[in-house]
């Protein structure tokens, strides 16, 4: 009789039984696209912070001050130490090298083009690197995302450069112009535009760095590009001071010391820093961002919650009518709150499933078009979510339901209310 | 009686009977009243809040991009130096709206021979616009240097007075403090301005400015820069620049995306309690209709009602909005958020409009009804 009851009230109040429904679906949608948002976009903004270029520099421990003044390089050539361009595969090897986003390394070296002497830094565009069976590309291109380039970036096996917007516009060279680099000729694939001092430099593929030189393998600075967690007390700790369990602990977090020191590990007589300017501030940025969406969220839910409970109040209320006769007819108070409570439950149910689908492809949506990567949601939410689905149609219901069964009948069976 | 003035008479007795009915209507029915402007107010509230936010998180973010330093240089062209004044103009350009940083250097040798990059600069300035320098502690006297990290291993192993010669003048310095920042300044030596302009007599070849405001402002900015000093060359820092345009960007259109889905939400729930409200008073709508009220003016009444109830419920709303924000302020950019009156239109217009429109669903379903059909209850 009781599911009978059930059944009946889907089957006849179709109308109402949808709007309460709706208000259900779209609520429950909403907080599911809101959840979904709120706990990727840390890693969405830190990857967007990324475009700051690398927050990590790896240099010979071994080498001399550099002598450097606005991005020219006064050390003479053959002073200090270098890397070893083939220990950099190796980062791919390290702990955390799915957080590293990217590396270049840099070769600067003294150069007589066009009859002055000039700065030729050599580095990996994007170049294509092998380690174990793992193939992947890496270069300026994902560290250094504001370097523009008119015209065409130069293969890294190629023997093309690309010059400096100052120093073209001083030369008269365009793309596809050629130059005379210390005696050869070189092609001119493009002109960069980097708002710093390789504006003034020529750029050129780092093999054709090492061989000016004449020192094959030879790297002066890596530049490294991870996705870090914010820095706490652990992360600024000495790893030196630790414990064996502190230390894992400190070891297996992507803070920026601890890549650091991976990365030392990695490439032998290294010393790896963080670039300060880009790895302190990024945190405060993210944690900014991440508090702004959290405290949204919290809004978002507070706002569906309450329209979910108006509706179900509402629907409730319109069906006094039919309380008044359960009650003339006999039913006890236990057994109608009963009936509208399976019902919310049902429609909590339904609702909520088709809200957590429809919330799951805003979700979805919104990251194709903010971000330009999908926001999935991970799908041991969805019992999570229904269960807030239930708790709050059965919130918003309780008190309507109260008033409905505490409502005379007869005034009800009258249409007075 | 002249026939205009009992018709005015007759009117004004007309229009203070809509009044009663507006007020008791409102009186009697408290409860229902009451939760419908309850949702009104909780809408409007946090229409208000994430408007506002959406507003003001720009000015927010950016402040806290400033500290990622200077996002405009000015340095030396070529083979020439920045002409004394150079400072006093970067600063007249940027009228407070920034902080300006001069900085000069030269390359000098230790007592041992080794050359180093020393700068002179002024160090109150840098720790603003430098927030990521880590410094064991500023200088504070003349002759006191700060040590980069790499330099110090070289130019001063033990934290020993360290001598540097520049064109056979010595200068003296106790190096006391350290500097850490993992870049090009790890290898350098910084002294004050004063103590650089006595020893080197070398001015400033770069000065670095951190201008606030939006990308617009900045762009603004340079070009008067690049007015004020044509000896020199004015360039935005690209990095700093483009990092900061995305980052800003995506944020807020994430949180326009948001607020939308909150606002959207919370129309929804006046929608629905509103309704309920209207429908719930068909009987009222049944016994004006039998006592002779045309359709326009239950429609009136209606909306009316609808109407004062959304602006009330927007006011109130606004206010509350208002808190919210300056709250979320507080807590998550330690700024309050500064309250947009411009706003308020907004929410007035929307709020009305839900309420109007949640008030007609309904009325158009009644007016298809015999009202003898409602009074009977069915």
């Amino acid at each position: 009789m009781f599911l009978r009851l059930v059944y009946e009230s889907f089957r006849r109040q179709k109308r109402r039984k949808a709007l309460a429904g709706v208000a259900i679906t779209l609520g429950v949608g909403v907080a599911t696209a809101m959840i979904a948002v709120a706990t990727d976009v840390g890693d969405k903004i830190s990857r967007e912070l990324r475009s700051y270029g690398a927050n990590l520099l790896v240099t010979p421990q071994e080498d001399t001050l550099e002598l450097q003044i606005g991005g020219v390089d006064l050390k003479p050539p053959s002073d200090g130490a270098y890397l070893n361009e083939a220990d950099l595969p190796k980062i791919r090897g390290t702990f955390w090298h799915h957080n590293i986003v990217g590396f270049a390394p840099m070769l600067p070296v003294n150069v007589d083009a066009q009859g002055s002497s000039l700065t030729l830094l050599g580095t990996y565009f994007s170049k294509k690197l092998t380690f174990g069976r793992e193939d992947f590309v890496t270069g300026v291109r994902s560290t250094h995302p504001w370097w523009k380039v008119q015209g065409t970036w130069p293969d890294d096996d190629s023997q093309d450069v690309l010059l400096g917007e100052s120093l073209a516009a001083k030369l008269g060279l365009k793309p596809g112009d050629q130059i005379r680099v210390n005696g050869r000729v070189h092609g001119v694939s493009g002109i960069l535009s980097s708002g710093g001092a390789e504006d003034n430099q020529i750029v050129a593929p780092l093999a054709l760095a090492q061989q000016i030189l004449g020192k094959p393998g030879a790297v002066r600075r890596l530049y490294v590009s991870a996705l870090t967690k914010p820095e706490d007390a652990l992360a600024r700790r000495d790893p030196k001071t630790m414990n064996q369990e502190l230390f894992d602990r400190w070891y297996c977090s992507p803070y920026v010391q601890s890549i650091a020191y991976q990365l030392q590990e990695a490439i032998p007589h290294s010393h790896a820093e963080q670039i300060r300017q880009v790895a302190q501030n990024e945190g405060t940025v993210l944690s900014r961002i991440k508090g702004l969406m959290l405290l949204v969220t919290l809004a978002a839910l507070l706002a569906s919650a309450l329209a979910v409970s108006a509706a179900m109040a509402t629907a409730i209320f319109e069906r006094r009518g039919e309380v008044g006769l359960m009650k003339a007819l006999g039913a006890g108070d236990t057994s109608v709150a009963a009936l509208f409570f399976v019902e919310a439950m049902l429609l909590a149910l339904i609702g909520g499933a088709l809200g957590f689908a429809g919330g799951a492809l805003l979700a979805r949506q919104i990251g194709q078009s903010i971000f330009d990567s999908k926001i999935t949601i991970d799908p041991v939410l969805l019992p999570v979510i229904l269960a807030l689905a239930v708790m709050v149609t059965f919130a918003g219901s309780a008190l309507a339901i109260r008033r409905a069964v505490k409502f005379d009948p007869v005034y009800a069976l009258r249409g007075e209310g | 009686m002249s026939a205009t003035l009992r018709a005015r008479h007759a009117e004004r007795k007309h229009t203070s009977m809509f009044l009663r009915m507006l007020m008791r209507a409102a009186i009697l029915r408290r409860g229902r009243a009451a939760s419908a402007l309850l949702a009104m107010v909780v809408a409007a509230a946090v229409a208000t809040a994430m408007l506002n936010l959406y507003v003001d998180v720009q000015g927010k973010l950016l402040k806290e991009f400033r500290n990622y330093g200077a996002n405009v240089l000015v340095v030396a062209k070529d083979g020439s130096i920045l002409p004394g004044d150079s400072l006093k103009n970067v600063e007249s350009v940027l009228g407070g709206r920034g902080l300006a940083v001069p900085f000069a250097y030269v390359v000098a040798r230790t007592s041992a021979g080794q050359s180093v990059v020393v700068s002179g600069t002024d160090f109150e300035r840098v720790r603003k616009l430098d927030s990521w320098w880590s410094v064991s502690g500023w200088p504070r006297k003349t002759g006191d240097a700060l040590v980069g990290a790499r330099a110090a291993a070289v130019v001063s192993p033990q934290g020993k007075m360290l001598d540097l010669s520049f064109q056979g003048r010595t200068i003296h310095l106790a190096p006391a403090r350290n500097l850490s920042t993992g870049a090009a300044e790890d290898s350098r030596v910084y002294i004050s301005l004063a103590d650089f302009e006595d020893w080197a007599r070398v001015p400033p070849s770069t000065i670095e400015i951190a201008v606030s405001g939006s990308s617009e402002e900045v762009e603004a900015t340079i070009a008067k820069l690049r007015e004020a000093l044509p000896a020199a060359d004015v360039r935005p820092v690209r990095q700093i620049m483009e990092g900061e345009a995305r980052v800003l960007g995506k944020t807020r259109a994430m949180l326009l995306a948001s607020a939308s889905l909150i606002i959207l939400t919370a129309a929804l729930c006046v929608l629905s309690t509103l309704m309920g409200w209207v429908f719930d008073r068909r009987r009222d709508f049944a016994i004006m209709k039998a006592l002779g009220a045309s359709e326009r003016l239950i429609s009136s009444f209606f909306a009316a009602e609808a109407g004062t109830l959304g602006a009330i419920g927007a006011v109130v709303g606004f206010v509350i909005g208002i808190g919210v924000a300056a709250w979320i302020g507080r807590v998550n950019f330690h700024a309050p958020v500064v309250p947009r009156l411009n706003v308020l239109p907004w929410i007035l217009v929307g709020s009305i409009a839900v309420a109007l429109i949640s008030a007609a669903l309904p009325m158009s379903l009644l007016r298809r009804v015999q009202p003898a059909v409602i009074l009977r209850g069915e």
